[in-house]
């Protein structure tokens, strides 16, 4: 198959993926406890009123139906009102998504910056002292929990030192970016030992294969090989690993958004629970599985890109 | 005995290390009572927010409450979380991981679109979900985190039966006449087992950061239950008067944590189980 077949079919596949989420959902906000329409009109209301809106919401008819108005409304864009907010459920979470997308986005690029040259000294100097420094820090960071560190963090270098605000959201770039080091540095801690202990291994497969040998004795120097040979080859499979950690990554952002009071969709989620607000919930799972099958999507046409072998 | 002792020397020194720390929590959890200098839940007026000293080596809380104490105490539900929140799944995914592994045809594939449906979700955020539904709670917790956990089990054990089932030892049992159940239970699964078992070290380590976490935002064991996500919410906010409040609790996940990857990576070694 061609390349552009390829990728037409990757992005065809999307779909079902899409409408499979929707059926859970569906599912999950049907096992809710309570019943959404005395929810949205309070316990004084009429039955009259409450007739009204259970035709409005489509609830006095059948269950396909009703899947498929969920569909409707969900393609639309419509999931609601907030319960909590009293504003329709799209725009509180088109607010916040962007603070979540930055804080991971900005938390990957920290994992890579520490785990990139770690695990290239670690591999180079495998089964000797600096290696086992290495890969025993990255084992206490695999271990600890998320907001345990966050914790730690904030204490030590928001209320202790001072250098950072203990929490919430910046405004303009600068400002953010201060706002979000210490929260995203928490979330890139595990990320980056996971990151480590797959691209370790990966060089050291590498530094076995034939090419290598081979790039060796063209006379390259040792730089050049290990650079534009082992490295290039041992990031594809990091490349993969980042798009598959999308999910992780957006539920360590769940605990450090709580941890760090920043106003992202993790936090949103949390609070919601509290406040019972079902139909923030509802949209808040599908968005983020909607995100995540975006990541895995653009992860599969980056690995295309980078790897000619997967086109053929 | 010879045998045991050949096994004994060909452990790893990781395993032996991850068994003892294991051990350790084991003991904390199994029995508190005769380790703890204290009882976890007595309030002492006279030692408020004590700094760590001899006599109370990890501090006192806002109630004069030993942290020590209700560090070990919290061993046992956190133990409990690493066993019950892994058992169901180990023992559901390995079930169906086998028979769609064996039999293949729509089974597989419908699960095969369920392993990538599954994956679309960030797990926590799913487990979150379901936990609204069924309302915060230890037991609750147990279920939102089995409704989806046992799908990496069974993802496993899928792709072990897989190869196992060309095998010639597996054509022969065949040959034999030997029943489908015999087949599955005696000549497949004993080999399949090793990966699923050494998973399940490393499962159980990631149970207690989620059973913590949860703990922490409230959502799994509730106070005033002593667990160690629940200790550490407790002294958040003393953390910059009394910062061994959270400090050493969270040791405790660690030392834990630690602990399950050892005895995990010295079983894949011992068993040469490729990860």
């Amino acid at each position: 198959m061609s390349k552009a077949g390829l990728i037409a079919a990757r992005l065809l596949q999307i779909l079902p993926t899409f409408l499979l989420i929707g059926v859970v959902v569906f599912v999950l906000a049907r096992l809710l406890p309570g019943d959404p329409v005395s929810a949205a009109l309070g316990d004084r209301a009429t039955d009259e009123a409450v007739n009204r809106l259970r035709e409005q919401m489509g609830l006095d008819r059948s269950i396909l139906e009703q899947f498929l108005l969920f569909l409707r409304s969900a393609v639309q864009g419509d999931f609601g009102q907030s319960i909590a907010f009293r504003t329709p459920v799209t725009t509180v979470i088109a607010e916040r998504l962007p603070v979540t997308l930055a804080l991971t986005g900005l938390a990957t690029l920290i994992a890579l910056a520490l785990a990139v040259p770690l695990a290239f000294v670690a591999a180079v100097n495998a089964n000797r002292w600096p290696d086992f420094l290495i890969r025993g820090v990255f084992q206490v960071g695999l271990s600890s929990p998320v907001f345990y560190v966050g914790l730690i963090l904030l204490t030590v270098f928001a209320a202790w030192f001072r250098w950072f605000p203990v929490g919430g959201y910046g405004e303009g770039f600068a400002d953010i970016l201060w706002h979000l080091l210490l929260p995203s540095t928490t979330l890139a801690l595990s990320f980056s030992a996971v990151i480590m202990r797959n691209l370790r291994a990966a060089i050291l497969e590498v530094l076995n294969a034939e090419f290598v040998d081979f790039a060796r004795a063209k006379g390259l120097s040792r730089r050049v090989v290990m650079i534009r040979h082992v490295l290039r080859n041992a990031l594809i499979s990091t490349v993969t690993l980042v798009g598959l950690h999308a999910g992780s990554l957006l539920g360590g952002a769940v605990i450090t958004e709580s941890v760090f009071a920043v106003p992202g969709v993790g936090r949103l989620m949390v609070d919601s629970i509290f406040a019972r607000d079902y139909p923030m919930i509802q949209a808040l799972t599908l968005i983020l599985a909607v995100v995540v099958s975006l990541a895995f999507l653009i992860t599969d046409l980056i690995q295309m890109a980078l790897d000619p072998r997967v086109a053929r | 005995m010879t045998a045991l002792a050949l096994t004994f020397r060909r452990a790893p020194a990781s395993l032996i290390a991850g068994a003892a720390v294991l051990l350790v929590v084991l003991v904390c959890a199994v029995a508190p009572g005769l380790i703890a200098p204290y009882d976890p839940l007595a309030f002492d007026y006279g030692a408020l927010l004590q700094p760590p000293s001899a006599a109370h080596p990890f501090g006192t809380d806002q109630f004069g409450r030993d942290i020590l104490s209700r560090t070990i105490a919290a061993a046992t539900i956190d133990l409990q979380i690493a066993i019950f929140a892994t058992v169901g799944p180990l023992v559901i995914g390995t079930i169906i991981g086998l028979l769609v592994g064996y039999y293949g045809g729509i089974a597989d594939a419908i699960f095969g679109r369920l392993v990538d449906l599954v994956v679309t979700f960030p797990f926590l955020v799913l487990v979150i979900a379901i936990v609204a539904v069924l309302g915060p709670g230890l037991s609750n917790m147990y279920i939102a985190i089995g409704v989806v956990g046992w799908v990496f089990y069974a993802r496993l054990m899928r792709g072990e039966v897989q190869v196992l089932r060309g095998q010639d030892y597996v054509s022969a049992a065949k040959v034999l006449g030997y029943g489908e159940a015999r087949i599955l239970l005696r000549h497949i699964l004993p080999n399949a087992a090793r990966p699923i078992l050494v998973y399940w070290m490393t499962d159980m380590a990631l149970a207690i950061l989620l059973g913590s976490s949860l703990g922490y935002l409230g959502l799994g064991a509730q106070p005033p239950a002593a667990e160690w996500g629940v200790l550490i919410a407790d002294g958040k906010n003393f953390f910059s008067q009394a910062w061994w409040i959270t400090v050493f609790p969270g040791f405790a996940i660690v030392f834990c944590g630690i602990g399950f990857s050892l005895f995990g990576d010295g079983l894949a070694d011992l068993m040469d189980v490729r990860r």
